[in-house]
């Protein structure tokens, strides 16, 4: 599904990502742990097409195109999601007039025609449930004046809204209380299929006993330094990250 | 990075102006140039019984004594008035046409690109057009039916000969030929315009729409609006305005006028898109307009929404006198700039009854080289007690090579008076458009997505068919290929 070869990437010339290999199969699910301001959130803004990075050497391919040539709106479209550790508020724009303005983009790209106002209602109302958003916020501006757990149960909602072949969540369960994690991860397992897939990215094994991963990577200074099983996470959580650094 | 985000904006926000096109009607145009002759010209092409050339020809007296204002934040060309032309009308007057077959099918073309509904469509959305095509009032339509109730809805001369006590009872009445440069200008050479007279306890049944659209090249357009709501009536009025697209810049100086009695609640709305001028800031309509109210009657009402985004420079502050004991008036406003276009616009507000009330909320977008400013005043006056005010002055940013500017006068003579402003500025981030990517919606969506959003207070205040028009309006502005 994605397959990232020896990966580069600037920031106002500042190299962050220094040579990132990295291949997720369908109906996989790949934690990445790392220590602060190693390039974790880099590596998925990069992903997810955010130009503000500039990728300098490497390629990315996405079930089998290249996914570095293509606009953030249309790897999107293609159905890669990005659940942001930091999600902006949109003043004025509500969750409504968002949502199905992201739905039917989606529904174009697939040739199809606009969703119909109860189909739509109907959707927001089962996702909704899934992950157990209350209802006024799903009313109110995009994340507008949120709380930090809100914000990133809205992302998993929209996550769900818009259903993508590869989710990646950056630091999805940081402000979640112990209720909301669990109601997250279940979402998030919800969604589970053998066709999509997930990168993970979490400081904290907690949230893994949810979404029990197929791999850990560890990502430090920019690139990927050790990958194995779950059991990696434990270990870390143990020992923190010295003893991989050294 | 900052850049790549300008560059977007740049790109974005630089489409060219969709209705930038030129009927060919044949015209009858007056030679150019300003003197008592031309104003004895004007008045007798329609033929006005003296009283009205007495009142222009005062106008113009005075207008000669004046010089062009220079307190706005406008950057204002020299207009030459000698080189404008100040009478356009399509031409046979003497046999304009009586039904919609006689129209000329130019004309009523131009009106379908423009997506004016003048036809039978008209009807079934139930609104009478009033179509000021250049100088002369084209067409009117439903007055049969408004008649019926006693409402008079007409072009300006028309009422002139029809109406001639009403027009000298509130004509000048609200704005006075002296009020400034422009007042005194339209006063004297003012071409056409609608009046509207709504009956004691009539609630008019049809929201009242009038459509300007400056069509000859190199004239002025002057229209002048007078809106009269007697005791206890109602009535809605849409005012849409569009220009084709022109090299020169076109002046149009109109007036609005309106006066509400007891009880009587008038609201009156504009989308105005006047050719902006080119990318460059080339061409460009100048737009120097009086808009006021008389809450003249106790518990009178009037408000005042406008969707503004065209014309190359916008001088503009739809005001209301609440003279009436808890009369009460809204200003709601988005201001739109783009590329090289100026606004100056904003409200004043002036309490004189007891128990007044008013709010202003503006809405100002910038965007390109654009410079928007909001200029506003709130004057309580020492009988105005109890009066109430709430301002609030928002400022979007695309981009970092435009400006937005906000000036608040406040004149408070009465202690008893709450009056209450807030403003503020914010950009549209290059994160919140990559949020809006990373779900799948392209930039021009984003922008227009937030721009809506940002304007939604006042885009709700407009009527339906004219929320939806002013929505795209906002987004075309705004438009332009991506990337
Ligand atoms: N806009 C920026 N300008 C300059 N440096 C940046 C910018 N964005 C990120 N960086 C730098 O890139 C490095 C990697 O940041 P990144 O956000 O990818 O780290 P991370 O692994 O996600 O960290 P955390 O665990 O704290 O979320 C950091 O040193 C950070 O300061
Ligand atoms: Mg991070």
């Amino acid at each position: 599904m994605l397959k990232i070869k020896d990966l580069h990437a600037n920031i106002d010339g500042k190299e962050i990502l220094r040579g990132i290999n990295l291949e997720v199969n369908p109906g996989e699910i790949h934690a990445i742990m790392g220590p602060n301001g190693s390039g974790k959130s880099t590596l998925s803004s990069v992903l997810a097409g955010n130009d503000k990075f500039e990728v300098t050497k490497g390629k990315v391919e996405f079930n089998g195109v290249d996914l570095l040539e293509m606009a953030a709106e249309e790897r999107s479209r293609e159905g890669i999601f990005l659940s942001f550790q930091y999600p902006v508020e949109i003043p004025g724009v509500s969750m409504v007039n968002f949502m199905r303005t992201a739905v039917n983009a989606h529904r174009a790209h697939r040739g199809e025609d606009p969703i119909s106002a109860s189909d739509f209602l109907r959707l927001m109302r089962e996702k909704k449930n899934l992950v157990e958003l209350d209802s006024k916020l799903a009313n109110r501006a995009v994340n507008e004046g949120f709380s930090g757990g809100e914000k990133k149960r809205n992302e998993i909602f929209q996550m769900a809204m818009l259903e993508p072949k590869l989710s990646i969540l950056d630091e999805t369960d940081s402000g979640l209380d112990i209720d909301a994690l669990r109601i997250v991860a279940n979402g998030v397992n919800k969604l589970k299929t053998p066709e999509n897939a997930s990168i993970v990215i979490t400081h904290y094994q907690r949230l893994l006993d949810y979404i029990v991963p197929d791999f850990v990577h560890v990502l430090y200074k920019g690139r990927i330094i050790k990958t194995a099983g779950k059991e990696l996470a434990l270990e870390l959580e143990e020992k923190g990250y010295d003893w991989i650094i050294k | 990075m900052k850049e790549s985000e300008d560059k977007i904006l740049d790109n974005f926000t630089s489409k060219e102006y969709e209705y930038g096109f030129v009927t060919d009607i044949e015209t009858e145009i007056l030679d150019k140039g300003l003197n008592e002759d031309v104003i004895r010209f004007i008045s007798a092409k329609k033929k006005e019984p003296e009283w009205m050339l007495e009142f222009r020809l005062k106008a113009y007296r005075h207008w000669l004594t004046l010089k062009m204002p220079e307190w706005s934040h406008l950057d204002i060309p020299e207009i030459d008035y000698q080189g404008i032309s100040y009478y356009a009308a399509p031409k046979k007057d003497e046999d304009r046409p009586q039904s919609l077959d006689e129209v000329d099918p130019e004309l009523l073309k131009t009106f379908d690109k423009l997506g004016i509904p003048l036809e039978e469509q008209m009807a079934l959305s139930g609104i009478a057009v009033d179509a000021v095509m250049d100088s002369v009032s084209v067409k009117t339509t439903f007055q049969d039916t408004l008649a019926e109730m006693g409402v008079i809805f007409c072009s300006f001369s028309e009422a002139v000969q029809e109406h001639p006590d009403l027009i000298k009872k509130y004509m000048g009445s609200v704005v006075n030929y002296r009020d400034n440069f422009f007042a005194a200008l339209n006063s004297a050479v003012f071409s056409d315009g609608s009046f509207c007279y709504i009956p004691k306890g009539v609630r008019c049944p049809m929201e009242l729409s009038t459509y300007f659209r400056i069509n000859a090249a190199n004239t002025g357009q002057f229209e002048r609006t007078l809106i009269v709501a007697d005791d206890d009536s109602y009535v809605s009025y849409l005012e849409g305005c569009t220009a084709p697209q022109r090299d020169e810049s076109q002046l149009h100086a109109a007036i609005v006028e309106i006066v509400a009695m007891d009880n009587a609640e008038v609201k009156y709305s504009t989308v105005q898109n006047w050719y902006p001028g080119d990318k460059d800031g080339k061409g460009g309509v100048y737009n120097f307009v009086t808009k006021r109210g008389l809450c003249r009657g106790n518990s009178s009402k009037i408000s005042w929404t406008q969707v503004e985004t065209g014309s190359a420079i916008t001088w503009k502050y739809p005001s209301t006198i609440l003279r009436g004991d808890n009369s009460q008036s809204e200003f709601y406003s988005v201001a739109l700039t783009n590329n090289y276009q100026q606004a100056d616009t904003g409200s004043k507000m002036i309490h004189i009854g007891k128990n007044t009330k008013s709010t202003i909320i503006s809405k100002g977008i910038s965007a390109g080289k654009s410079q928007n400013s909001y200029r506003g005043l709130v004057k309580v006056d020492k009988r105005a007690a109890n009066a109430r005010n709430f301002s609030q002055c928002d400022s979007l940013l695309l981009g970092d090579k435009c400006g937005a500017h906000t000036f608040p006068y406040l004149d408070v003579k009465n202690d008893s008076a709450i009056v209450e402003h807030e403003a503020t500025t914010s950009k549209i981030s290059e994160d919140q458009i990559f949020y809006c990517n990373q779900r799948g919606i392209d930039t021009e969506g984003a922008i227009g997505l937030i721009v809506n959003g940002y304007a939604r207070e006042v885009l709700d205040k407009l009527p339906m068919e004219f929320a939806v028009e002013a929505q795209k309006l906002l987004q075309i502005s705004l438009e332009g290929s991506v990337g």
